[in-house]
């Protein structure tokens, strides 16, 4: 059989290289380009356009706090949702968890576009008519292109840690329901709640189809205009984006390892 | 009082996935002034959104196709390739940053990749004396596109497939080997019918991901190639085709189109869990 | 000439050695079986015999025919896991006639070995189920059935019955036992299970950390122990620690008392400290007579077994139990009493 193993290495390697290099490519690629700003020589002249752009500053500033938002909207929507799933009403499991995975069926133009059409200054709930409604609608479309995430990393959270039996236990110790959430569970499934927040900060950050057609000033849509008239600035963009998406990604593994997990024997 | 844990989340769900849904699918079927009628759909069949439905599909195919093949040779290699251990932890932390980074900036790295002044056309001009551009390649266009969404195409194939494949038992291997069978007698009988709805399922997902992707297109392609996403997102904004309420009826044909999609998956998906009982 | 040859095999991964010098000669049709606890190399020289590991020194030899490097699937073994291993995506009668469907028999002819070997394992009905519609028990009789429908030189059985509830694993053990006299096949069996190995083996091996510790009958392993590893590990034993008194005439003093004992003492001096060893069924109560050990111990419990009465007892230090057959209208001691047993000459083994 070692013949057959050495060849099926070799493939593997084979398989391995040609996906690194097609992924690796374009990132040096997008960096190259965007050091090439100065004609003749390699310097970070676009990163210094990007970050000295108020634009950039304000629209990303933006997407910050929208992000941060939709974090805190998403955890009080799923988190009590989740535990009570969990615990009093595990019939309404198949419909939450179906409804959790809408936004992946529902494609986000559609959602968007429905937005438009039901809450535009023409109807019973003008949310288009101020700024601030406005902002408040992004939130929300933002929460739902999240939700899928969000739902399942709490669910996840929530059944490893059993939470059927330490509110019993809790119970049993005389807390009442309002700490069992605050003390007991809350602490438990924070590495989960952090995994879906990183999730979903990468996410609204480099949103663009929702941000654009609403009309506000997010980072996506920003990007979108840079790229459309410049040269060397969108790579710059590029490579920020890149490396923020990196962080978020790379903060959910360092919170994730951290999850405690039930002895199995 | 029970109710009351899961109240807000209903709500929320009715407000802003639920109903704006249902008022497009419900407006798809009427005309300016309210009544009802299908002329919406028998406009979709107009020759510009019914090319744009036809380049939205190919492109989705294509992807999720080569996307599948692809992602599934990668994870592969990293879960039975034999591969030192960190190979496989490594491909599954770049796949989950890989599929997020999407829309405007992957655009943006592949035209400083492959676009007329990328790093890739100038070292093949420069090293190889190939001038890629003048086979008529061009990023700009449904190669390119396909081409750029295989970025996040593969690695949500790597993500979905390698469960399935961490599935595959070690034993089954072996009783196979005692038996006599060969390697390709192993994937033929037994390693493809057990792992063919996994994969087919992935490629589903795939599909939906790239039918619905805006951003990436928009960015990259601009209004130069007509898919149904573009399209729509252009209808929206202007109403380029002169007819409201069509936008609704593209709407309608996406949901439906994705819905196919999601709904075959999830047959597949019972289909795996029954049998790994 | 023996059937299966194993000689001097080793095992290293990386640093650490799983298998020291193994080597034995089986019989063709004999049943025998590795024991021992976890990572004590048994399930490495069965994997070895299968192919799916090299030795890193040493030969193996089926039949003759030296399979030392060929591969697995040339080499005819049959081969039935703990976790069963069945195909997920093929009936029994498929996953059955896996083997020969490989070797490109004709339909006719697979479609009657399948059914000889349903008829085999007792299971016609269950043909075209699948394997998550069977229970464990089935499932394993299946893979039974699967490995032995290819007519292999060597059954090997890795565990099998590990994963079954306590009453099919008494049946099956039978079941299996009768199908390899039936057939005559060679077989390798694995287990940590002392019960199982002497209730089916024709020989036993006992292992420990990659060395074998006694090779025998169920019997002689059983009541002749050599060493204090396979003693503890094979049945309940007593172990006591005595003070070699006289090696002639085999006194050893343990505790206030001296015993004695018709095994050899030759290994030991005098006043060398030893370990000793008594079965607990080997101790009666009140059976003082010529050519009997007696001691006065104190009853610290008496726990009902179903079958066997067990009574704990200490003498000094030194626990000692004994296995009395339960009887309803026997009166047993009661905790704190002081009791006299008694056991006999050579019942009283004596450890390394």
């Amino acid at each position: 059989m070692s013949a057959a193993n050495k060849e099926s290495r070799l493939g593997a390697w084979i398989a391995m290289a040609v996906g690194a290099s097609y992924f690796l490519l374009p990132l040096i690629a997008t960096f190259e380009f965007s050091l090439r700003m100065k004609r003749g020589e390699y310097s970070f002249e676009a990163y210094e356009v990007v970050f000295g752009d108020p634009q950039f500053q304000a629209t990303f500033g933006y997407s910050i706090v929208m992000a941060i938002a939709t974090i805190l909207m998403g955890i009080l929507l799923v988190v009590p949702t989740a535990y009570w799933v969990h615990l009093r009403m595990p019939k309404l499991r198949p419909l939450v968890e179906f409804i959790t995975l809408l936004p992946l069926v529902i494609p986000a133009i559609v959602i968007v576009f429905g937005y438009l059409r039901m809450y535009n200054s023409s109807s019973i709930i003008p949310l288009t008519g101020s700024e601030h409604a406005t902002d408040f609608l992004l939130v929300c479309s933002y929460v739902t292109l999240s939700l899928p995430y969000m739902y399942r990393s709490v669910d996840t959270g929530l059944r490893t840690i059993d939470v059927r039996t330490l509110t019993e236990a809790a119970e049993a110790l005389g807390a009442n329901r309002a700490t069992i959430l605050l003390r007991v569970i809350f602490p438990n499934i924070s590495s989960a709640i952090l995994s879906g927040a990183f999730l979903t900060f990468a996410v609204v950050i480099g949103e663009f189809t929702m941000a654009s057609l609403l009309d506000r000033p997010a980072f996506g849509p920003y990007l979108q205009l840079i790229g459309a008239n410049r040269a060397y600035e969108p790579s710059a963009l590029a490579v920020i984006a890149f490396i923020v998406t990196w962080a978020s990604m790379g903060l959910i593994n360092v919170f994730g390892r951290n999850r405690r997990t039930l002895p199995t024997r | 009082m029970n109710w009351l844990g899961v109240v807000p989340f209903f709500v929320f769900a009715l407000l802003f996935m639920l109903l704006p849904t249902a008022y497009l699918m419900v407006g798809a079927f009427q005309d300016a002034e309210g009544h009802f009628t299908l002329l919406n759909l028998v406009a979709l069949l107009e020759p510009h959104v019914l090319s744009a439905y036809w380049i939205s599909f190919k492109i989705s195919m294509a992807s999720s196709i080569a996307g599948g093949l692809l992602g599934f040779l990668l994870a592969w290699a990293a879960v039975l390739g034999r591969l030192p251990g960190w190979i496989r932890p490594t491909l599954m932390t770049f796949s989950g940053v890989a599929s997020n980074f999407a829309g405007v900036p992957l655009a943006f790295a592949f035209l400083a990749t492959l676009g007329r002044m990328g790093l890739v056309t100038i070292l093949l001009r420069k090293y190889l004396d190939v001038n890629i551009y003048s086979t008529g390649f061009s990023i700009l266009s449904f190669v390119g596109l396909t081409l750029t969404y295989l970025y996040f195409q593969i690695p949500l194939m790597v993500l979905i497939v390698t469960p399935a494949l961490e599935g595959l038992k070690k034993e089954w291997r072996e009783a196979c080997d005692c038996l006599g069978g060969s390697t390709v007698q192993y994937w033929r009988y037994i390693a493809m019918p057990v792992l063919w709805p996994s994969i087919l399922g992935a490629m589903l997902l795939l599909f939906t991901n790239a039918f619905g992707a805006v951003a990436t297109a928009y960015a990259l392609t601009g209004s130069s190639l007509n898919i149904v996403p573009i399209l729509l997102y252009a209808q929206i904004r202007g109403d380029v085709l002169h007819n409201p309420n069509l936008g609704y009826a593209m709407a309608l044909g996406m949901i439906v189109i994705t819905g196919l999609a999601n709904a075959g998956y999830m047959v597949l998906r019972s289909k795996t869990d029954r049998r790994s009982a | 000439m023996a059937f299966l040859e194993i000689s001097n095999i080793q095992k290293r991964f990386g640093e650490h050695t799983a298998v020291h010098d193994f080597s034995i000669s089986i019989a063709k049709g004999e049943f025998i079986t590795f024991l021992g606890p976890s990572g004590c190399g048994k399930t490495t020289i069965l994997r070895m015999l299968a192919g799916f590991e090299t030795p890193s020194v040493g030969s193996i030899v089926f039949d003759g025919r030296d399979v030392t490097h060929v591969p697995t699937n040339q080499r005819n073994v049959g081969m039935v896991f703990q976790s069963y291993a069945l195909f997920p995506n093929m009936t029994v009668a498929e996953n059955i006639g896996f083997g020969l469907k490989v070797a490109k028999a004709g339909r006719a002819e697979i479609e009657t070995r399948v059914r000889e070997m349903l008829k085999l394992i007792k299971l016609d009905a269950l043909a075209e189920r699948y394997p998550w519609q069977m229970s464990g028990g089935q499932q394993q009789r299946v893979a039974l059935a699967r490995a032995l429908a290819n007519k292999p030189k060597v059954l090997l059985l890795d565990e099998p019955l590990s994963a079954l509830d306590a009453k099919i694993r008494i049946s099956l053990r039978e079941e299996i036992r009768e199908l390899q006299r039936d057939l005559g096949i060679t077989t390798v069996f694995v287990t940590h299970d002392q019960e199982e190995a002497l209730s089916i083996s024709d020989r036993i091996v006992v292992l420990n950390e990659g060395r074998v510790e006694q090779t025998g009958t169920p019997s002689s392993i059983y009541n002749f122990p050599r060493t204090r590893f396979v003693a503890s590990f094979i049945g309940t034993l007593n172990q006591l620690t005595g003070e070699v008194m006289d090696i002639a005439r085999g006194e050893i003093r343990v505790g206030t008392q001296t015993l004695v004992t018709s095994n050899p003492l030759d290994d030991l001096r005098n006043c060398q400290t030893c370990t000793l060893a008594i079965r607990p069924e080997a101790v009666t109560l009140d059976g003082a007579g010529a050519g009997k050990n007696t001691v006065q111990t104190v009853v610290d419990d008496v726990s009902f077994l179903g079958s066997i009465v067990r009574i704990r007892t200490h003498l000094g230090q030194e626990v000692l139990s004994m296995d009395l057959f339960n009887d309803p209208n026997q009166k047993l001691p009661a905790r704190g009493d002081t009791v006299s047993l008694s056991f006999a000459f050579e019942n009283l083994l004596v450890l390394a």
